[in-house]
């Protein structure tokens, strides 16, 4: 391997964890804090996509001028989609299933399907695709045997500035001051006069809302076809799981460890045999850390 | 039902049956000159598969249509019975039974993935049916009850390689999905390849419906080969080509080459994403002939003008009028008679002649290799010169 495959190699890693990282952010809340199991993260990931992909379509009949610029609209707008399909879930359905996780998992299982079958209808069972945009199409090459893909890197800059809105939002608000305490302690921050039910319903959609911008950025790189959520969920729980349920920093450090890990080995050994040494290693840290390599520090 | 019932239903259904068995054989005989003959069209309606197996079922039921309007088979109408294989296999093999014993269909045109196909060969021996099947695939099966009318692996990998090792150069990279299609065709590749005097510069496989294809992509650009032998699938696909084309891999160098990809497959991938790279199939809708046009016209007038035809969808076609060509040689709807007729019978299809091996039952056909093109159609750039004769179990 020279030294400018192994560049390409390092921004592939780079690259897949900040995919990884957009689409366990959501997760990460929602099961961290709320200790939710949300099976239909994976389909509120496909729902941002399919909005990406209806704005693209508006843009490409009504506003062709303006293509260049969709992307910037597409993504707050697959967010409050999914903040409101998020508000609407946690009213319809999570909030008679709290502390009942398992009936949630299967809850929300059931919502993945019903929801992956209402894309087969109104969308057809074959993938669309996003058309990319000039500026994000093409690579850019710092030098002539280095290609960095354009849209991963509009990806990095996408997950960089996410995650920063949701470090402000969940160290130096009110707001998350509110969440982290309803995670600790939730009876007690209740006693406090925090409105526990607020702080949940605004969680959960936020949560959602992430995976909403994650769907944008993946049918960037994959593919949008109804089932395309069920392809990222188990990993994105898996990282969830490795870097510690609680922690926001774990969930990033996971990400990126596995990322790196995943596409190393993929240079390595063939794709499915990657696969299944990042299970094994996942398997091997957590029968020694079995809460995750991140753990909140709490006196028992 | 209590004891009097299941005595009274068992006697009367004896009387009865004892009155079809005197009286039956003329009965049947007349009604058989008139009553149309059912046709099974068995494939995944909905579930994941249906995504290139649904619309198959438009092409056969337009050769129905077709032959019905022409006067039916044998002096009979056919009549179609579409059931839902819904990308199960235990629901296929369901269907096919009920296909053959409930609605005893004469035969049943169906199945797309391999392991539906065989999901369903056990009723279809039980019974002594007949099956059509209209996919490409890896071969390495031959069942006497069936009829297999796309190209098996060795029809497109062969011609694939050779021309590519002559137009692209001698370094090849093999990608596939891991499961046995890929496996199959990689296998023929490297043989081809070994027989032609070319280099494997890696083979790699990604498990399947995984969508990252960084790392491949940055060991093919460390391997420089001249071209890219692609057996990946489904939404894999639109993965891959997308993030060739991001890495500046837009197939001038290496080129790629893939024997799945077809017109219906471009709609999902997007074309700008498509274009560039080849195909090997043994239909384009593309092709110039008379056929080919009449065919087009007649699907294109009923189903919409924006809809494209794939190769599974002409195979599918072919199927039903190599079905009627069996019936008429055997002069007869009973399956084993239609099998026995099929050797050596010929049709003048869409993509040019086909023709049913005697020994396999598998087809001789042409294949072709066409260049995407940024319309989404492809632009044919070789034909084989004869009809390829299939080779199900090549030796390697």
């Amino acid at each position: 391997m020279n030294l400018d495959i192994a560049a390409m190699q390092a921004f592939s890693g780079l690259s897949l964890f900040a995919i990884l990282l957009l689409m366990v952010l959501g997760l990460a809340l929602v099961f961290g804090t709320m200790g939710i199991i949300n099976m239909a993260h994976g389909e509120l990931m496909t729902m941002g996509a399919y909005v990406t992909y209806l704005t693209s379509e508006v843009f490409q009949r009504y506003l062709p001028g303006l293509m260049d610029a969709y992307i910037f609209v597409a993504i707050p707008l697959a967010f409050i989609v999914t903040f409101l399909s998020g508000w609407i879930i946690e009213r319809g359905l999570i909030r008679w299933l709290y502390n009942r996780p398992l009936d949630t998992l299967l809850a929300t299982w059931g919502l993945s399907l019903i929801l992956q079958q209402a894309y087969r209808s109104i969308f057809g069972p074959r993938e669309v695709t996003v058309p990319l945009v000039s500026w994000l199409s093409g690579a850019w090459q710092p030098t002539s045997a280095i290609q960095l893909p354009m849209n991963r890197i509009f990806i990095l800059a996408l997950t960089t500035v996410v995650c920063i809105g949701v470090f402000i939002l969940m160290f130096r608000t009110r707001w998350g001051l509110r969440v982290r305490a309803v995670t600790q302690n939730r009876a007690m921050s209740g006693a406090a006069g925090i409105n526990t039910k607020r702080v949940d319903i605004m969680t959960f959609a936020f949560g959602c809302g992430l995976a909403g911008i994650a769907g944008c950025a993946f049918t960037m790189v994959g593919s949008t076809s109804p089932g395309a959520g069920q392809l990222y969920i188990v990993d994105a729980f898996i990282i969830v799981v490795f870097g510690g349920v609680q922690s926001l920093l774990g969930t990033v450090l996971s990400a990126f460890t596995l990322a790196q890990s995943q596409t190393a080995l993929e240079y390595f050994l063939s794709g499915s045999a990657a696969k299944a040494a990042i299970l094994v290693l996942v398997i091997v840290v957590l029968y020694f850390k079995p809460s995750g390599l991140f753990t909140v520090k709490a006196r028992g | 039902m209590n004891q009097m019932d299941r005595r009274h239903f068992i006697k009367t259904g004896s009387s009865m049956f004892a009155l079809a068995a005197t009286a039956g054989t003329p009965l049947i005989t007349k009604a058989a000159s008139t009553e149309p003959v059912k046709l099974g069209l068995l494939h995944s309606l909905t579930g994941t598969i249906a995504i290139a197996e649904a619309s198959l079922v438009d092409a056969e039921k337009l050769a129905i249509d077709e032959i019905n309007a022409s006067g039916g088979i044998l002096g009979r109408k056919i009549q179609p019975i579409v059931a839902d294989g819904a990308s199960d296999n235990a629901t296929f093999a369901q269907k096919a039974k009920m296909l053959l014993e409930r609605d005893k269909v004469a035969a049943i045109v169906g199945c797309y993935t391999s392991s539906s196909r065989k999901a369903v060969l056990p009723t279809l021996n039980r019974n002594k049916g007949l099956l059509y099947y209209p996919t490409y695939f890896e071969g390495e099966e031959e069942d006497k009850q069936v009829i297999y009318t796309s190209q098996e692996a060795t029809q497109s990998v062969v011609p694939s390689i050779e021309w590519m090792t002559k137009q692209k150069g001698k370094k090849v990279f093999l990608v596939g999905s891991d499961y046995i299609y890929p496996r199959v065709c990689n296998k023929i590749a490297k043989a081809t390849v070994a027989r032609v005097g070319g280099k494997v510069m890696g083979e790699e496989y990604i498990p399947l419906g995984n969508t990252e294809f960084s790392s491949i992509i940055n060991k093919i650009k460390a391997a420089k080969p001249d071209y890219i032998y692609s057996t990946v699938v489904g939404g894999s696909n639109v993965a891959f080509y997308k993030q060739l084309k991001a890495a500046g891999l837009d197939g001038t160098s290496p080129a790629l080459i893939s024997t799945l990809v077809t017109e219906d497959e471009i709609d999902g991938i997007g074309r700008q994403n498509a274009q560039g790279f080849y195909s090997c199939m043994g239909y384009f809708q593309s092709i110039k002939s008379p056929e080919n046009a009449k065919f087009l016209k007649a699907f294109k007038g009923r189903y919409g003008q924006n809809r494209v035809v794939g190769d599974p969808m002409e195979c599918a076609y072919n199927s039903v009028y190599l079905w009627k060509l069996g019936v008429e040689k055997a002069k007869s709807f009973v399956p084993n008679d239609v099998i026995a007729a099929s050797d050596n019978i010929q049709i003048n299809a869409p993509e040019g002649i086909v023709r049913i091996h005697k020994k396999t039952h598998y087809v001789w056909k042409k294949v072709r290799i066409g260049l995407a093109r940024p319309d989404g159609q492809f632009d044919i750039v070789w034909e084989s010169p004869n009809l390829i004769e299939p080779n199900p179990y090549p030796k390697i």
